[in-house]
């Protein structure tokens, strides 16, 4: 049967010419955890089963330094990478593809143009269209409170899922499971779901949205935003049945290195390539 | 020497990685010619059934002249599908007719599984007896390799049939007759095991 993927994440920076992976965007005190080829090697050669590069700056000029990352990272490393930050247009796809990445992450851009979804699709293929979800909840008093929002209950109470745009500045009030499913109809081949309540906190993902999503569409779900420690992943296969899991800061700095957190989901009746 | 065919197909970068990492030199081609002049000829593939018939019209009759000469041929995930006769992806599109029979869509009864197949599987050659013994997963037969797709390769002769992976039922991982391989997965994303399916391809005598 098909394994569960673990799936680290280096956010970088490419305010520097080859780039830098930085660890947690909180404003105060940004740490860097190395060189983005020199991780994304490290974390393949532990047994990464997919590596995802983040441009936090997503900055139309930096493009060129993207590709370059890309093609440094892939000379080395054969497993599948997905690239997203400041992908807008089919072309900004076809050139990470030929730098070597397998797959791209879109989220604002595909909110202010669903379009984008349908032609990217047919051009590059499903499997290489990923949409980036980034969702928030939002209480509500009761059930039946609003026709148009799915309402899931937690052990807070009821709420629905909003979806952000901008990395959690801005909301659209757009409920994240209806916008899943258009995403999947419109030709995404993958959902890369982030919970912007928990990310960053380390208190695990927000299981109730990763599950709410994955059971309303057919393509896989990978769960992110939150993870601590490596019971937080299997929370997220194990309940919410996600078909990855995105960590960030638990793999830098050696803090639960992959094949410990492996070895953990492994002894835990997950189904993990070793 | 590798001859990639360059048919427009996108992410070729890591083939020619992946034989650059195991000290093999490769060439990466679109013309017909050079095509023609293959000692060990790989077609990649991702996308659509119907777009990769139409792309690979200049080589198909290479392709073919290449195989019937007996020279190690490799077809990779759509590069495999090609192979068929047709696919219930493009109905009426004619496939390269090298092993005879259809691709099919990967059945989901009951929403049961995700679609596309996405992500690393194991070949399995326990509970699906192998049907014979395939120079490229020579010592890889328990191995896992990285798939994403969302049709399987369904041949009239279950023999060419050299590998599959369960996901919902047996699918077509790997086929091979004489010298044609073809794997569903992609070798060049799959990690060490994917490397020493190239090297055992490509240190094949011809």
């Amino acid at each position: 049967m098909i394994t569960k993927r673990v799936i680290p994440c280096l956010d970088c920076d490419l305010q520097v010419p080859e780039g830098r992976v930085v660890k947690g965007v909180e404003f105060k005190e940004i740490k860097y955890a190395g060189n983005p080829v020199e991780l994304a090697n490290k974390y393949y050669e532990e047994g990464a089963d997919e590596i995802v590069l983040l441009d936090i700056t997503a900055s139309r000029e930096k493009r060129a330094t993207m590709k370059n990352v890309v093609e440094d990272v892939t000379e080395n490393v054969f497993v599948p990478i997905c690239i997203g930050g400041g992908i807008r247009k089919v072309a900004d796809y076809i050139d990470m593809l030929k730098a070597g990445a397998d797959k791209c992450s879109t989220n604002t851009a595909a909110i202010h143009n669903p379009e984008l979804i349908n032609e990217a699709s047919e051009v590059v293929g499903t499997q290489a269209c990923v949409v980036g979800i980034d969702a928030k909840r939002k209480y509500v008093d009761n059930s039946k409170e609003n026709d148009d929002k799915n309402i899931v209950e937690t052990e807070k109470g009821y709420c629905w899922f909003d979806t952000s745009i901008y990395g959690g500045t801005e909301f659209t009030g757009m409920d994240a499971i209806n916008w899943a499913q258009e995403c999947q109809k419109r030709g995404a081949g993958e959902i890369l779901l982030t919970s912007m309540d928990r990310d960053g906190t380390k208190d695990g993902y927000d299981i109730e949205l990763t599950k709410a999503i994955n059971d309303a569409v057919d393509i896989p779900v990978i769960a992110s935003g939150g993870v601590g420690k490596p019971e937080h992943i299997l929370e997220a296969f194990e309940i919410a049945n996600a078909s990855g899991a995105l960590a960030a800061s638990i793999f830098h700095f050696n803090e639960y290195p992959v094949p410990q957190v492996k070895e953990f989901l492994k002894d835990n009746g997950v189904n993990i390539r070793i | 020497m590798i001859t990639v065919i360059d048919y427009g197909s996108g992410n070729l970068r890591s083939i020619s990685n992946s034989f650059s990492h195991i000290n093999v030199e490769s060439t990466i081609t679109n013309d017909p010619e050079e095509v023609a002049e293959a000692e060990y000829l790989v077609l990649p593939g991702v996308g659509a059934f119907g777009q990769i018939m139409k792309s690979i019209e200049p080589y198909k009759k290479v392709i073919k002249e290449h195989v019937d000469d007996g020279k190690p041929f490799l077809g990779v995930c759509l590069g495999l599908q090609a192979l068929l006769s047709s696919s219930e992806e493009a109905p009426g599109v004619k496939g390269l007719s090298i092993f005879k029979g259809e691709v099919k869509k990967l059945p989901n009864d009951n929403r049961m599984l995700k679609m596309p197949h996405m992500g690393w599987n194991r070949l399995d050659m326990t509970l699906c007896e192998p049907k014979k013994t395939c120079a490229i997963i020579d010592g890889i037969v328990q191995d896992y390799f990285y798939f994403v797709h969302s049709y399987y390769a369904a041949p009239d002769d279950e023999e060419v049939i050299a590998g599959t992976v369960k996901y919902g039922f047996d699918v077509t991982a790997v086929l091979h007759e004489n010298n044609v391989y073809a794997t569903q997965f992609h070798p060049e994303k799959s990690g060490v095991s994917g490397l020493k399916m190239l090297k055992n391809f490509v240190t094949m005598s011809i």
